[in-house]
């Protein structure tokens, strides 16, 4: 495989200063129940369309995040968020609240890594803080990409489910360093691998993951071992059986150390067959549960690497099959 | 690994649909065949029952348009698409199937108004149902005409 | 008893119509609407040759309530049309046959739509 070694960067002076989780009821019945700053009862969030709820998700994420880190509005300089709805209106609509500059981002389910990286790359050019914010809503994600809620369709066994919530996490380049900083980032590359099957989004986004996991090892000169652990956005369990068969063919071993977001989300029994997937996967558990196992010591070295499946149902129709990207970020303490 | 030798962009394919767990192919057929035959003969009693009144022709007809009414009652009180959920094409086949595609589009975008959601969106999912239908429809009644039937 | 066998008939025949829709789909992962508008040339084709009028003799809504049914009583409207009124009556046929249906869902689609919200899933 080739590579190039200026697709990974390092910063100095990064630190994760909070994070802030809202999740959906789904979401709170899963496997990480009680981890999240903020459970919806019911997805509507009080609000008359699941539109308007996803944006007052945003809303809501990014608040909590600025004040849980005991900042004043006005002292965050950016905020860089996106979400998987056409021309990223959730993420767009919600800052309407914000004085801070905003940057809308799409990277389909690999947003909220790259939110991380131009953050990171932001604060080493001077700003103080940013807030980097992602999230996904099923019943949005599931018109717009799929059915009507109401059409009864048998779902296929390799399909996810677009998971509801959105978290934000506040970088800033003046902290004390007991905090975990965002160290190494490995840009991703568009790689297509010919999978026309739009339900099975993992399958074609393991060969990117592959990509970018393997390049990062070899810019960085490290190996799977020297991490606690290895958190995959939301390549489901298929996707990520591909991701080890894929990185064993390149010599690297990640069995031990792989998990995936989505496909750890929920349990078995919600049946969401291959796992969670959307933007909110690894925004969600990244800013609650990763964060807080870092602060506790549990862990002091991980990496986080977004997957994104970047087709659209145009796109589908037309006939294309599906590229994806995935971006990484190295997260020590 | 599944497959022997290197994956690569040109196997990808085939490793991946090797890979991938097999849906439970007798549950969704069984699942299949009693929903649909039920519905089936759900719309038979609608039939011999309108008989009593109407020609067997008529009967028929009030039949399918009463199944497609309660199918369309059960989508909106979101029950349809929980059979949906296992009954698969013993659900989407039948009448009431083509009811609940062109119900549940206009359900949903009916947050974008009267006419640019439920009226342009109604037929999302069954438009091509009716486009096709009529379309082959018409060609066969022409040939029919042309050749004689 | 012949009231029974009737819905046996329908049964038997409504179900394997949708079996074989269900085998398809397992073993081609055809969408919803692919799905419906296949049934729907096939019934229509086979009533080209007169079969499918023979299938709704003998199972009754077995054969008329799947989608099948519905292309069939498109063409059956359209060829009996024909038949009388020529190419007026190709044009017109099929839909005239089949109105109630579509008015219904359209009717009924509205209906809904006015009196309730989507609901979220839950699995």
């Amino acid at each position: 495989m080739e590579y190039y070694k200026k697709r990974t960067l390092s910063f100095s002076n990064v630190y994760v200063t909070e994070g802030y989780t809202v999740a959906g009821p789904k979401e709170n019945d899963g496997r990480y129940k009680g981890f999240f700053d903020f459970a919806l009862e019911d997805d509507m969030f009080a609000q008359n369309t699941f539109e308007r709820a996803e944006r007052k998700m945003f809303e809501h994420a990014i608040e909590g995040a600025i004040a849980k880190a005991n900042l004043d509005e006005r002292e965050v300089d950016a905020v860089i968020a996106g979400d998987l709805l056409n021309q990223i209106v959730s993420a767009s609509f919600a800052a309407k609240k914000n004085h801070a500059g905003f940057l809308g981002i799409y990277n389909a389910c690999a947003t909220f890594v790259e939110s991380l990286i131009i953050g990171s790359s932001m604060l080493n050019n001077g700003l103080e803080h940013v807030v980097c914010a992602a999230g996904s809503h099923f019943s949005t994600a599931e018109r717009q990409y799929r059915y009507p809620l109401e059409l009864g369709v048998l779902r296929s066994p390799v399909t996810q489910w677009t998971a509801t919530g959105v978290g934000a996490t506040v970088l800033s380049n003046r902290a004390e360093c007991t905090l975990p900083r965002i160290t190494r980032a490995t840009l991703g590359r568009v790689v297509d691998y010919g999978v026309m099957d739009t339900n099975n989004m993992g399958a074609a986004m393991a060969p990117s993951a592959c990509d970018t996991l393997v390049t990062y090892f070899r810019d960085t000169q490290t190996q799977p071992n020297d991490y606690d652990v290895i958190y995959t956005g939301d390549l489901g369990k298929l996707g990520s059986d591909i991701l080890m068969d894929l990185t064993d063919q390149e010599g690297y071993d990640v069995s031990e150390k792989l998990h995936d977001c989505g496909a750890s989300l929920y349990w078995d029994e919600q049946q969401t067959y291959q796992g969670g997937s959307g933007a909110a996967c690894s925004a969600l558990v990244f800013n609650s549960v990763l964060l807080g196992r870092m602060r506790r010591g549990e862990y002091k070295r991980i990496l986080l690497a977004g997957t994104g499946a970047l087709m659209s149902p145009t796109t589908s129709f037309q006939g294309d099959s599906i590229p994806a990207i995935t971006h990484l970020v190295e997260v020590c303490i | 690994m599944a497959m022997n030798g290197e994956i690569t962009r040109d196997n990808y394919k085939a490793y991946v649909f090797e890979k991938m767990p097999k849906s439970s192919h007798w549950k969704n057929m069984i699942w299949a065949f009693l929903i649909g035959g039920t519905i089936c003969a759900i719309g038979q009693g609608f039939i011999f029952l309108y008989s009593i009144w109407f020609s067997t022709q008529d009967a028929s007809v009030l039949a399918s348009a009463t199944l497609v009414f309660i199918a369309a009652m059960l989508t909106g009180f979101g029950v349809y698409d929980k059979i949906g959920r296992f009954a698969g094409a013993g659900s989407t086949i039948p009448i009431t199937g083509f009811s609940n595609a062109v119900v549940s589009p206009a359900l949903e975008f009916r947050a974008e108004g009267y006419i640019y959601g439920v009226g342009a969106k109604m037929f999302l999912v069954a438009g091509p149902v009716i486009v096709n239908g009529v379309t082959v429809s018409v060609i066969i009644a022409l040939l029919t005409l042309l050749f004689g039937g | 008893m012949d009231m029974f066998l009737m819905f046996v008939k329908a049964f038997v025949i409504g179900g394997a119509i949708c079996l074989i829709g269900q085998i398809i789909i397992n073993f081609t992962h055809l969408t919803n609407g692919k799905i419906l508008v296949l049934f729907l040339v096939i019934g229509a084709v086979l009533e080209a040759f007169g079969w499918y009028g023979k299938l709704v003799k003998f199972a009754g809504a077995g054969a008329s309530v799947p989608i099948s049914g519905f292309g069939y009583a498109l063409v059956h409207g359209a060829v009996q049309a024909a038949k009388q009124d020529g190419v007026y009556g190709a044009l017109s046929g099929g839909l005239a046959a089949c109105a109630m249906g579509v008015s219904i869902a359209i009717v009924s689609g509205y209906i809904v739509a006015v009196l309730f919200h989507p609901h979220t899933k839950k699995n």
